[in-house]
Protein backbone atom coordinates (compact mmCIF):
# COMPACT_ATOMS: atom_id res chain seq x y z
CA UNK A 1 0.00 0.00 0.00
CA UNK A 2 2.72 2.43 0.96
CA UNK A 3 4.54 1.72 -2.26
CA UNK A 4 1.40 2.21 -4.28
CA UNK A 5 0.81 5.47 -2.51
CA UNK A 6 4.33 6.64 -3.17
CA UNK A 7 3.91 5.89 -6.81
CA UNK A 8 0.69 7.82 -6.95
CA UNK A 9 2.17 10.68 -4.99
CA UNK A 10 5.09 10.81 -7.34
CA UNK A 11 2.96 10.72 -10.42
CA UNK A 12 0.80 13.45 -8.96
CA UNK A 13 3.73 15.80 -9.22
CA UNK A 14 3.25 15.96 -12.94
CA UNK A 15 -0.10 17.58 -12.59
CA UNK A 16 -1.13 19.28 -15.75
CA UNK A 17 -2.98 22.26 -17.05
CA UNK A 18 -4.44 25.45 -15.72
CA UNK A 19 -4.13 27.35 -12.50
CA UNK A 20 -5.93 27.50 -9.28
CA UNK A 21 -8.84 29.84 -9.46
CA UNK A 22 -12.06 30.61 -7.74
CA UNK A 23 -13.26 32.02 -4.48
CA UNK A 24 -14.02 30.12 -1.31
CA UNK A 25 -17.69 29.44 -1.01
CA UNK A 26 -19.62 26.60 0.41
CA UNK A 27 -20.69 25.18 -2.92
CA UNK A 28 -21.12 21.44 -2.99
CA UNK A 29 -20.44 19.27 -5.92
CA UNK A 30 -23.38 18.52 -8.09
CA UNK A 31 -23.91 15.60 -10.42
CA UNK A 32 -22.07 15.98 -13.65
CA UNK A 33 -23.93 17.40 -16.60
CA UNK A 34 -23.87 15.28 -19.73
CA UNK A 35 -20.69 15.71 -21.69
CA UNK A 36 -20.85 17.75 -24.85
CA UNK A 37 -20.59 15.68 -27.98
CA UNK A 38 -17.80 16.91 -30.23
CA UNK A 39 -18.79 17.86 -33.74
CA UNK A 40 -17.34 15.64 -36.38
CA UNK A 41 -15.19 18.50 -37.59
CA UNK A 42 -13.24 18.71 -34.36
CA UNK A 43 -13.43 15.06 -33.38
CA UNK A 44 -9.81 14.54 -34.31
CA UNK A 45 -8.76 17.57 -32.30
CA UNK A 46 -10.73 16.35 -29.30
CA UNK A 47 -9.20 12.91 -29.62
CA UNK A 48 -5.75 14.44 -29.69
CA UNK A 49 -6.63 16.47 -26.61
CA UNK A 50 -7.88 13.41 -24.80
CA UNK A 51 -4.63 11.65 -25.60
CA UNK A 52 -2.57 14.57 -24.32
CA UNK A 53 -4.59 14.97 -21.13
CA UNK A 54 -4.25 11.28 -20.37
CA UNK A 55 -0.57 11.16 -21.15
CA UNK A 56 0.42 14.36 -19.38
CA UNK A 57 -1.07 13.33 -16.08
CA UNK A 58 -3.72 16.05 -15.66
CA UNK A 59 -5.79 13.53 -13.78
CA UNK A 60 -3.16 13.05 -11.13
CA UNK A 61 -3.76 16.42 -9.51
CA UNK A 62 -6.99 17.74 -10.96
CA UNK A 63 -9.09 14.66 -10.15
CA UNK A 64 -9.36 13.99 -6.41
CA UNK A 65 -8.05 10.66 -5.24
CA UNK A 66 -10.08 8.38 -3.02
CA UNK A 67 -9.25 5.10 -1.34
CA UNK A 68 -10.47 2.20 -3.41
CA UNK A 69 -10.13 -1.55 -3.35
CA UNK A 70 -6.69 -1.29 -4.87
CA UNK A 71 -5.53 1.67 -2.86
CA UNK A 72 -5.66 5.34 -3.88
CA UNK A 73 -7.41 5.90 -7.17
CA UNK A 74 -8.93 8.86 -8.96
CA UNK A 75 -12.56 9.50 -8.19
CA UNK A 76 -13.89 9.54 -11.71
CA UNK A 77 -17.21 10.96 -10.58
CA UNK A 78 -15.21 14.12 -9.96
CA UNK A 79 -13.15 13.89 -13.12
CA UNK A 80 -10.85 16.93 -13.45
CA UNK A 81 -13.03 19.01 -11.15
CA UNK A 82 -10.15 20.04 -8.88
CA UNK A 83 -9.96 20.18 -5.13
CA UNK A 84 -13.40 19.40 -3.68
CA UNK A 85 -15.04 22.45 -2.14
CA UNK A 86 -16.56 20.30 0.58
CA UNK A 87 -13.28 18.76 1.71
CA UNK A 88 -12.26 20.34 5.01
CA UNK A 89 -8.56 20.10 5.75
CA UNK A 90 -6.60 20.80 8.91
CA UNK A 91 -3.63 23.16 8.65
CA UNK A 92 -0.74 21.56 6.78
CA UNK A 93 2.27 20.25 8.69
CA UNK A 94 5.24 22.55 9.01
CA UNK A 95 8.21 21.72 6.81
CA UNK A 96 11.04 19.87 8.48
CA UNK A 97 14.58 20.18 7.22
CA UNK A 98 14.80 19.65 3.49
CA UNK A 99 11.22 18.28 3.37
CA UNK A 100 9.53 21.48 2.38
CA UNK A 101 6.22 20.42 0.84
CA UNK A 102 3.26 18.24 1.68
CA UNK A 103 0.18 17.06 -0.13
CA UNK A 104 -3.28 15.99 0.90
CA UNK A 105 -4.45 12.40 0.42
CA UNK A 106 -6.67 13.63 -2.41
CA UNK A 107 -3.60 15.05 -4.20
CA UNK A 108 -5.59 18.20 -4.78
CA UNK A 109 -4.19 20.37 -1.96
CA UNK A 110 -0.50 21.21 -1.78
CA UNK A 111 1.46 23.07 0.84
CA UNK A 112 4.95 24.49 0.57
CA UNK A 113 6.96 27.71 0.79
CA UNK A 114 4.42 29.45 -1.43
CA UNK A 115 1.48 28.73 0.87
CA UNK A 116 -1.36 26.35 0.07
CA UNK A 117 -2.61 25.71 -3.44
CA UNK A 118 -5.69 23.82 -4.56
CA UNK A 119 -5.94 22.29 -7.98
CA UNK A 120 -8.36 23.94 -10.37
CA UNK A 121 -11.65 22.79 -11.76
CA UNK A 122 -10.93 22.09 -15.42
CA UNK A 123 -14.44 21.05 -16.34
CA UNK A 124 -16.59 23.28 -18.56
CA UNK A 125 -18.82 24.41 -15.71
CA UNK A 126 -19.50 28.08 -16.41
CA UNK A 127 -19.48 29.25 -12.80
CA UNK A 128 -16.68 27.24 -11.27
CA UNK A 129 -14.70 25.73 -14.11
CA UNK A 130 -13.36 26.79 -17.48
CA UNK A 131 -16.80 27.21 -19.02
CA UNK A 132 -16.36 30.87 -19.86
CA UNK A 133 -12.71 30.65 -20.86
CA UNK A 134 -11.56 30.98 -24.42
CA UNK A 135 -9.02 28.78 -26.07
CA UNK A 136 -6.67 31.75 -26.24
CA UNK A 137 -6.98 32.39 -22.50
CA UNK A 138 -6.18 28.77 -21.85
CA UNK A 139 -3.11 28.90 -24.07
CA UNK A 140 -1.92 32.11 -22.48
CA UNK A 141 -2.41 30.64 -19.02
CA UNK A 142 -0.04 27.84 -19.87
CA UNK A 143 2.38 30.04 -21.78
CA UNK A 144 2.55 32.88 -19.25
CA UNK A 145 1.99 31.00 -16.02
CA UNK A 146 -0.80 33.35 -15.03
CA UNK A 147 -4.50 32.82 -14.47
CA UNK A 148 -6.35 33.50 -17.71
CA UNK A 149 -3.02 34.52 -19.12
CA UNK A 150 -2.85 37.87 -17.37
CA UNK A 151 -3.85 37.49 -13.72
CA UNK A 152 -1.96 36.22 -10.73
CA UNK A 153 0.79 33.64 -11.00
CA UNK A 154 -0.01 29.97 -11.15
CA UNK A 155 1.27 28.17 -8.08
CA UNK A 156 3.22 24.96 -7.59
CA UNK A 157 3.01 22.14 -8.39
CA UNK A 158 1.48 23.20 -11.70
CA UNK A 159 4.37 22.58 -14.11
CA UNK A 160 3.47 25.20 -16.67
CA UNK A 161 7.14 25.90 -17.47
CA UNK A 162 7.15 22.49 -19.16
CA UNK A 163 3.78 22.71 -20.80
CA UNK A 164 4.39 26.17 -22.20
CA UNK A 165 6.57 24.39 -24.73
CA UNK A 166 3.61 22.60 -26.24
CA UNK A 167 2.61 24.01 -29.59
CA UNK A 168 -0.58 25.91 -30.26
CA UNK A 169 -2.31 22.98 -31.91
CA UNK A 170 -1.74 20.73 -28.92
CA UNK A 171 -2.82 23.31 -26.38
CA UNK A 172 -5.94 24.00 -28.41
CA UNK A 173 -6.60 20.27 -28.57
CA UNK A 174 -6.33 19.95 -24.80
CA UNK A 175 -8.77 22.80 -24.36
CA UNK A 176 -11.13 21.40 -26.98
CA UNK A 177 -11.16 18.08 -25.14
CA UNK A 178 -11.75 19.76 -21.77
CA UNK A 179 -14.86 21.36 -23.27
CA UNK A 180 -16.31 17.91 -23.88
CA UNK A 181 -15.96 16.39 -20.43
CA UNK A 182 -18.86 16.57 -17.98
CA UNK A 183 -19.31 19.94 -16.32
CA UNK A 184 -19.04 19.64 -12.56
CA UNK A 185 -19.96 22.48 -10.28
CA UNK A 186 -17.17 22.66 -7.72
CA UNK A 187 -15.90 25.98 -6.43
CA UNK A 188 -12.28 25.39 -5.60
CA UNK A 189 -11.04 27.43 -2.61
CA UNK A 190 -8.73 30.35 -3.11
CA UNK A 191 -5.09 29.56 -2.51
CA UNK A 192 -3.52 30.72 0.72
CA UNK A 193 -0.51 32.90 0.05
CA UNK A 194 2.25 32.58 2.60
CA UNK A 195 3.27 35.86 4.23
CA UNK A 196 6.53 37.34 3.05
CA UNK A 197 9.57 36.35 5.05
CA UNK A 198 10.91 38.86 7.57
CA UNK A 199 12.63 41.81 6.00
CA UNK A 200 10.82 41.50 2.70
CA UNK B 1 19.84 25.69 -3.74
CA UNK B 2 19.03 26.73 -0.19
CA UNK B 3 15.64 27.61 1.13
CA UNK B 4 14.86 29.78 4.12
CA UNK B 5 13.32 28.12 7.08
CA UNK B 6 10.40 30.47 7.10
CA UNK B 7 7.88 30.43 4.35
CA UNK B 8 8.49 32.81 1.54
CA UNK B 9 6.11 34.67 -0.68
CA UNK B 10 5.09 33.27 -4.02
CA UNK B 11 7.11 36.12 -5.46
CA UNK B 12 10.21 34.57 -4.00
CA UNK B 13 9.78 31.23 -5.62
CA UNK B 14 12.53 30.50 -8.05
CA UNK B 15 10.67 30.09 -11.29
CA UNK B 16 10.71 26.56 -12.47
CA UNK B 17 11.74 25.19 -9.09
CA UNK B 18 8.88 22.80 -9.02
CA UNK B 19 9.32 21.83 -12.56
CA UNK B 20 12.95 21.11 -11.87
CA UNK B 21 12.03 19.04 -8.87
CA UNK B 22 9.42 17.20 -10.83
CA UNK B 23 11.76 16.59 -13.70
CA UNK B 24 14.43 15.31 -11.37
CA UNK B 25 12.04 12.86 -9.82
CA UNK B 26 10.22 11.69 -12.82
CA UNK B 27 12.03 12.42 -16.00
CA UNK B 28 9.24 14.80 -16.94
CA UNK B 29 6.70 13.96 -19.56
CA UNK B 30 6.87 11.05 -21.88
CA UNK B 31 4.11 11.89 -24.31
CA UNK B 32 5.45 13.03 -27.63
CA UNK B 33 4.48 16.50 -28.78
CA UNK B 34 5.16 18.37 -31.95
CA UNK B 35 7.91 20.94 -32.32
CA UNK B 36 7.61 24.04 -30.12
CA UNK B 37 6.08 27.10 -31.72
CA UNK B 38 8.25 29.25 -33.93
CA UNK B 39 11.95 29.47 -34.19
CA UNK B 40 13.43 30.87 -31.02
CA UNK B 41 14.88 34.35 -31.10
CA UNK B 42 18.18 34.74 -29.34
CA UNK B 43 18.49 38.17 -27.74
CA UNK B 44 21.87 39.91 -27.83
CA UNK B 45 24.00 38.95 -24.86
CA UNK B 46 24.62 42.51 -23.73
CA UNK B 47 22.83 45.82 -23.89
CA UNK B 48 25.78 47.17 -25.82
CA UNK B 49 24.97 44.77 -28.64
CA UNK B 50 21.40 46.01 -28.98
CA UNK B 51 22.68 49.20 -30.54
CA UNK B 52 21.29 51.71 -28.08
CA UNK B 53 24.55 53.55 -27.57
CA UNK B 54 26.95 54.80 -30.18
CA UNK B 55 29.50 55.39 -27.43
CA UNK B 56 29.22 53.07 -24.49
CA UNK B 57 31.69 54.94 -22.32
CA UNK B 58 29.81 58.23 -22.50
CA UNK B 59 26.38 56.61 -22.93
CA UNK B 60 25.78 58.60 -26.07
CA UNK B 61 22.83 57.12 -27.88
CA UNK B 62 23.15 56.12 -31.49
CA UNK B 63 22.08 58.49 -34.27
CA UNK B 64 18.41 58.25 -35.09
CA UNK B 65 17.53 57.12 -31.59
CA UNK B 66 14.63 59.17 -30.27
CA UNK B 67 14.15 60.07 -26.64
CA UNK B 68 10.49 60.14 -25.64
CA UNK B 69 8.41 60.50 -22.51
CA UNK B 70 4.76 59.45 -22.14
CA UNK B 71 2.69 62.03 -20.33
CA UNK B 72 1.03 59.37 -18.16
CA UNK B 73 3.88 57.16 -16.96
CA UNK B 74 3.38 53.61 -15.81
CA UNK B 75 3.99 53.19 -12.09
CA UNK B 76 7.16 51.18 -11.55
CA UNK B 77 7.67 51.45 -7.80
CA UNK B 78 9.14 54.91 -8.15
CA UNK B 79 11.80 54.07 -10.70
CA UNK B 80 13.23 56.91 -12.73
CA UNK B 81 12.79 55.83 -16.31
CA UNK B 82 14.31 56.91 -19.59
CA UNK B 83 12.92 55.73 -22.89
CA UNK B 84 14.16 55.65 -26.45
CA UNK B 85 12.98 54.27 -29.77
CA UNK B 86 14.51 53.91 -33.20
CA UNK B 87 12.80 53.19 -36.48
CA UNK B 88 14.66 51.65 -39.40
CA UNK B 89 15.81 54.31 -41.82
CA UNK B 90 13.09 55.31 -44.27
CA UNK B 91 10.27 53.72 -42.33
CA UNK B 92 7.43 55.23 -40.33
CA UNK B 93 4.67 54.37 -37.90
CA UNK B 94 1.28 53.75 -39.47
CA UNK B 95 -1.11 55.76 -37.30
CA UNK B 96 -4.29 55.56 -39.32
CA UNK B 97 -5.91 54.04 -36.29
CA UNK B 98 -4.85 56.63 -33.71
CA UNK B 99 -5.27 54.14 -30.88
CA UNK B 100 -3.45 51.23 -32.47
CA UNK B 101 -0.25 52.31 -34.12
CA UNK B 102 1.54 49.88 -36.39
CA UNK B 103 5.32 49.82 -36.13
CA UNK B 104 7.63 48.75 -38.94
CA UNK B 105 9.70 45.60 -38.67
CA UNK B 106 13.02 46.54 -37.17
CA UNK B 107 11.62 49.06 -34.69
CA UNK B 108 13.57 49.02 -31.44
CA UNK B 109 12.65 50.49 -28.07
CA UNK B 110 14.54 50.69 -24.80
CA UNK B 111 13.52 51.66 -21.29
CA UNK B 112 16.04 52.23 -18.55
CA UNK B 113 15.02 51.77 -14.90
CA UNK B 114 16.99 53.58 -12.25
CA UNK B 115 16.62 53.55 -8.49
CA UNK B 116 19.72 54.39 -6.46
CA UNK B 117 21.59 53.46 -9.63
CA UNK B 118 20.84 52.00 -13.02
CA UNK B 119 18.99 48.75 -12.42
CA UNK B 120 17.95 47.38 -15.79
CA UNK B 121 17.25 48.36 -19.37
CA UNK B 122 14.41 46.63 -21.17
CA UNK B 123 14.57 46.12 -24.90
CA UNK B 124 11.84 45.26 -27.36
CA UNK B 125 12.21 44.81 -31.06
CA UNK B 126 9.69 44.30 -33.82
CA UNK B 127 10.72 41.19 -35.69
CA UNK B 128 9.04 39.70 -38.73
CA UNK B 129 7.25 37.22 -36.49
CA UNK B 130 6.17 39.73 -33.87
CA UNK B 131 7.61 41.59 -30.91
CA UNK B 132 10.69 40.32 -29.13
CA UNK B 133 11.49 41.05 -25.50
CA UNK B 134 14.67 41.10 -23.46
CA UNK B 135 15.99 42.78 -20.33
CA UNK B 136 19.53 43.69 -19.32
CA UNK B 137 20.66 44.04 -15.72
CA UNK B 138 23.32 46.59 -14.87
CA UNK B 139 26.22 45.68 -12.67
CA UNK B 140 26.89 47.66 -9.52
CA UNK B 141 29.34 50.11 -11.06
CA UNK B 142 27.23 50.50 -14.20
CA UNK B 143 29.96 49.43 -16.53
CA UNK B 144 28.04 46.55 -18.05
CA UNK B 145 24.48 45.43 -18.62
CA UNK B 146 24.01 41.77 -19.41
CA UNK B 147 21.07 39.76 -20.63
CA UNK B 148 18.70 38.51 -17.95
CA UNK B 149 17.53 34.95 -18.44
CA UNK B 150 14.11 33.95 -19.61
CA UNK B 151 12.83 33.65 -16.04
CA UNK B 152 13.80 37.16 -15.02
CA UNK B 153 15.85 38.26 -12.04
CA UNK B 154 14.21 38.36 -8.66
CA UNK B 155 16.81 40.41 -6.84
CA UNK B 156 18.15 43.29 -8.87
CA UNK B 157 18.54 46.62 -7.06
CA UNK B 158 17.16 47.63 -3.69
CA UNK B 159 14.29 50.07 -4.00
CA UNK B 160 14.14 50.76 -0.31
CA UNK B 161 14.95 48.77 2.79
CA UNK B 162 13.53 45.31 2.42
CA UNK B 163 12.15 45.83 -1.09
CA UNK B 164 14.19 44.77 -4.09
CA UNK B 165 13.37 45.53 -7.69
CA UNK B 166 12.71 42.47 -9.85
CA UNK B 167 13.40 42.19 -13.56
CA UNK B 168 10.41 40.51 -15.22
CA UNK B 169 10.47 37.19 -16.97
CA UNK B 170 9.97 37.22 -20.72
CA UNK B 171 6.57 35.63 -20.17
CA UNK B 172 5.62 38.60 -18.01
CA UNK B 173 6.85 40.96 -20.72
CA UNK B 174 4.31 39.34 -23.00
CA UNK B 175 1.61 39.43 -20.34
CA UNK B 176 1.67 43.22 -20.37
CA UNK B 177 2.70 44.01 -23.90
CA UNK B 178 0.55 41.48 -25.72
CA UNK B 179 -2.63 41.73 -23.71
CA UNK B 180 -4.27 44.23 -26.00
CA UNK B 181 -4.08 45.34 -29.60
CA UNK B 182 -1.29 47.81 -28.79
CA UNK B 183 2.02 46.16 -28.00
CA UNK B 184 4.09 49.30 -27.52
CA UNK B 185 2.42 50.81 -24.51
CA UNK B 186 3.97 54.23 -24.10
CA UNK B 187 4.12 55.36 -27.72
CA UNK B 188 0.65 56.55 -28.63
CA UNK B 189 -0.91 59.74 -29.90
CA UNK B 190 -2.28 60.53 -26.46
CA UNK B 191 0.87 59.68 -24.57
CA UNK B 192 3.11 61.76 -26.82
CA UNK B 193 0.73 64.67 -27.24
CA UNK B 194 2.19 68.10 -26.70
CA UNK B 195 -0.83 68.87 -24.53
CA UNK B 196 0.73 67.26 -21.50
CA UNK B 197 -1.33 66.82 -18.38
CA UNK B 198 0.30 68.75 -15.52
CA UNK B 199 -1.69 66.77 -12.96
CA UNK B 200 -0.68 63.31 -14.13
CA UNK B 201 0.82 61.34 -11.23
CA UNK B 202 4.61 61.23 -11.48
CA UNK B 203 4.48 63.41 -14.56
CA UNK B 204 7.61 65.04 -15.83
CA UNK B 205 8.03 67.94 -18.19
CA UNK B 206 9.06 66.87 -21.65
CA UNK B 207 12.77 66.14 -21.29
CA UNK B 208 15.18 68.22 -23.30
CA UNK B 209 15.68 66.69 -26.69
CA UNK B 210 12.66 64.41 -26.45
CA UNK B 211 10.26 64.06 -29.33
CA UNK B 212 6.53 64.55 -29.05
CA UNK B 213 3.67 63.84 -31.41
CA UNK B 214 4.09 67.10 -33.27
CA UNK B 215 7.76 66.39 -33.91
CA UNK B 216 7.11 62.85 -35.09
CA UNK B 217 4.39 63.99 -37.47
CA UNK B 218 6.48 66.86 -38.78
CA UNK B 219 9.38 64.51 -39.42
CA UNK B 220 6.97 62.09 -41.11
CA UNK B 221 7.91 59.34 -38.73
CA UNK B 222 4.23 59.06 -37.84
CA UNK B 223 1.87 59.09 -40.79
CA UNK B 224 -1.81 58.68 -41.42
CA UNK B 225 -3.22 60.19 -38.24
CA UNK B 226 -6.82 61.29 -38.74
CA UNK B 227 -7.35 65.03 -39.05
CA UNK B 228 -9.39 64.95 -35.86
CA UNK B 229 -6.23 64.05 -33.97
CA UNK B 230 -3.81 66.33 -35.76
CA UNK B 231 -6.03 69.41 -35.69
CA UNK B 232 -5.37 69.97 -32.01
CA UNK B 233 -3.00 68.06 -29.75
CA UNK B 234 -4.97 65.11 -28.36
CA UNK B 235 -5.94 65.31 -24.74
CA UNK B 236 -8.36 63.59 -22.44
CA UNK B 237 -11.68 65.33 -22.45
CA UNK B 238 -13.00 65.63 -18.95
CA UNK B 239 -15.06 68.09 -16.92
CA UNK B 240 -12.30 68.75 -14.40
CA UNK B 241 -8.50 68.54 -14.28
CA UNK B 242 -8.92 65.86 -11.65
CA UNK B 243 -11.02 63.70 -13.95
CA UNK B 244 -8.55 64.20 -16.76
CA UNK B 245 -5.64 63.02 -14.63
CA UNK B 246 -7.58 60.07 -13.24
CA UNK B 247 -8.68 58.84 -16.65
CA UNK B 248 -5.14 59.25 -17.93
CA UNK B 249 -3.65 57.30 -15.05
CA UNK B 250 -6.12 54.45 -15.44
CA UNK B 251 -5.51 54.36 -19.16
CA UNK B 252 -1.75 54.11 -18.79
CA UNK B 253 -1.64 51.76 -15.83
CA UNK B 254 -4.67 49.54 -16.41
CA UNK B 255 -5.72 50.12 -19.99
CA UNK B 256 -2.99 48.01 -21.54
CA UNK B 257 -4.86 44.87 -20.51
CA UNK B 258 -8.33 46.22 -19.85
CA UNK B 259 -9.24 47.23 -23.36
CA UNK B 260 -12.65 45.59 -23.52
CA UNK B 261 -11.39 43.49 -26.39
CA UNK B 262 -9.29 40.42 -26.92
CA UNK B 263 -8.78 37.82 -24.28
CA UNK B 264 -10.36 39.79 -21.47
CA UNK B 265 -13.32 40.94 -23.54
CA UNK B 266 -15.68 38.78 -21.50
CA UNK B 267 -15.14 41.20 -18.62
CA UNK B 268 -16.65 44.06 -20.64
CA UNK B 269 -14.21 46.28 -18.82
CA UNK B 270 -12.11 48.91 -20.55
CA UNK B 271 -9.92 51.52 -18.92
CA UNK B 272 -7.95 52.58 -21.97
CA UNK B 273 -8.73 56.07 -23.19
CA UNK B 274 -9.47 55.89 -26.88
CA UNK B 275 -9.35 58.70 -29.41
CA UNK B 276 -11.02 56.79 -32.20
CA UNK B 277 -14.64 57.01 -31.15
CA UNK B 278 -17.67 59.12 -31.84
CA UNK B 279 -17.81 62.50 -30.17
CA UNK B 280 -20.87 61.53 -28.17
CA UNK B 281 -19.39 58.30 -26.87
CA UNK B 282 -18.25 58.07 -23.28
CA UNK B 283 -14.69 57.31 -22.39
CA UNK B 284 -14.45 53.54 -21.95
CA UNK B 285 -13.74 53.84 -18.23
CA UNK B 286 -16.85 55.89 -17.68
CA UNK B 287 -18.96 53.49 -19.69
CA UNK B 288 -17.70 50.24 -18.25
CA UNK B 289 -16.54 50.98 -14.72
CA UNK B 290 -18.62 53.64 -13.02
CA UNK B 291 -21.27 51.90 -10.95
CA UNK B 292 -20.73 48.73 -12.92
CA UNK B 293 -20.47 45.50 -10.92
CA UNK B 294 -17.13 43.78 -10.65
CA UNK B 295 -16.77 40.04 -11.09
CA UNK B 296 -14.08 40.09 -8.41
CA UNK B 297 -14.85 40.00 -4.71
CA UNK B 298 -12.30 41.61 -2.43
CA UNK B 299 -11.75 39.37 0.61
CA UNK B 300 -13.20 40.98 3.71
CA UNK B 301 -14.85 43.78 1.71
CA UNK B 302 -18.40 42.65 0.95
CA UNK B 303 -19.44 46.25 0.35
CA UNK B 304 -17.01 46.57 -2.57
CA UNK B 305 -19.26 45.49 -5.41
CA UNK B 306 -18.77 48.02 -8.17
CA UNK B 307 -15.60 48.66 -10.09
CA UNK B 308 -15.92 52.38 -9.39
CA UNK B 309 -18.60 53.20 -6.85
CA UNK B 310 -19.51 56.82 -7.44
CA UNK B 311 -19.00 58.91 -4.36
CA UNK B 312 -17.54 56.00 -2.40
CA UNK B 313 -13.89 55.30 -3.09
CA UNK B 314 -13.49 52.67 -0.40
CA UNK B 315 -16.38 50.68 -1.81
CA UNK B 316 -14.74 50.63 -5.23
CA UNK B 317 -13.05 47.40 -6.26
CA UNK B 318 -10.52 49.32 -8.37
CA UNK B 319 -9.37 51.24 -5.31
CA UNK B 320 -9.14 48.15 -3.14
CA UNK B 321 -7.06 46.33 -5.70
CA UNK B 322 -4.79 49.31 -6.34
CA UNK B 323 -4.25 49.55 -2.59
CA UNK B 324 -3.28 45.90 -2.17
CA UNK B 325 -0.09 44.01 -2.82
CA UNK B 326 -1.58 40.66 -1.85
CA UNK B 327 -0.83 38.60 -4.96
CA UNK B 328 -4.42 37.40 -5.08
CA UNK B 329 -5.85 40.89 -5.01
CA UNK B 330 -3.35 43.43 -6.31
CA UNK B 331 -3.67 45.35 -9.52
CA UNK B 332 -1.70 45.50 -11.65
CA UNK B 333 -0.95 41.84 -10.97
CA UNK B 334 2.70 42.19 -11.90
CA UNK B 335 5.49 44.70 -12.31
CA UNK B 336 5.04 46.42 -8.96
CA UNK B 337 5.63 45.62 -5.32
CA UNK B 338 4.72 48.99 -3.83
CA UNK B 339 1.38 50.73 -3.82
CA UNK B 340 1.32 53.94 -5.84
CA UNK B 341 0.14 56.12 -2.98
CA UNK B 342 0.03 59.33 -5.01
CA UNK B 343 -2.15 57.77 -7.66
CA UNK B 344 -4.30 56.00 -5.12
CA UNK B 345 -5.05 59.32 -3.45
CA UNK B 346 -5.88 60.85 -6.82
CA UNK B 347 -8.27 58.08 -7.80
CA UNK B 348 -9.98 58.16 -4.42
CA UNK B 349 -10.45 61.89 -4.63
CA UNK B 350 -11.80 61.58 -8.15
CA UNK B 351 -14.36 59.00 -7.11
CA UNK B 352 -15.40 61.02 -4.09
CA UNK B 353 -15.57 64.43 -5.77
CA UNK B 354 -16.20 63.95 -9.46
CA UNK B 355 -18.14 60.74 -9.78
CA UNK B 356 -21.80 60.92 -9.02
CA UNK B 357 -24.38 58.22 -9.65
CA UNK B 358 -25.19 59.90 -12.93
CA UNK B 359 -21.59 60.42 -13.96
CA UNK B 360 -21.56 57.50 -16.32
CA UNK B 361 -24.47 58.93 -18.24
CA UNK B 362 -23.36 62.54 -18.38
CA UNK B 363 -20.80 64.31 -20.46
CA UNK B 364 -17.88 63.22 -18.26
CA UNK B 365 -15.29 61.63 -20.44
CA UNK B 366 -17.11 62.40 -23.67
CA UNK B 367 -14.74 63.41 -26.42
CA UNK B 368 -14.88 66.99 -27.43
CA UNK B 369 -15.49 67.39 -31.12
Amino acid sequence: MMRARQIVATSALIAVVAGIAGARVGAQEKPAAPAAKPAASNAAQVARGKYLVAGHGCNDCHTPYKMGDNGPEPDMTRFLSGHPADMALPPPPQPVGPWIASVSASFTAWSGPWGISYTANLTPDKETGLGTWTSQQFMDTIRNGRVQGHGRQLLPPMPWPAYKNMNDADLKAVFAYLRTIPAIKNKVPDPVIAPPPPGK
Amino acid sequence: MRFPRSRVSVRDLPTGLWLTLTAALLGVVTVATSAPPGAPWEPPATLQETGLYADWATKTVAPGTLLFSPQYPLWSDGATKTRWMRLPKGTFIDARNPDVWRFPVGTRLWKEFRFSRRAETRFIERGPEGWRFAAYAWNADETAATLVGENGLRRCVEIREGVVHAVPSRADCRVCHEAGPVHVLGVTALQLSSARDPNAPHAEPLPEGAVDLDTLVARRLVRGLPASVTATPPRISAPTPLSRAALGYLSANCGGCHTGTGELSSLSFALNYTLNRRADQLAPAMATAVDKPSKFRVPGMPEAINRLCSGHPDASVVVQRMASRNPLVQMPPLGTQLVDEEALALIKRWIAEDLTPSASSTAAGVRQP
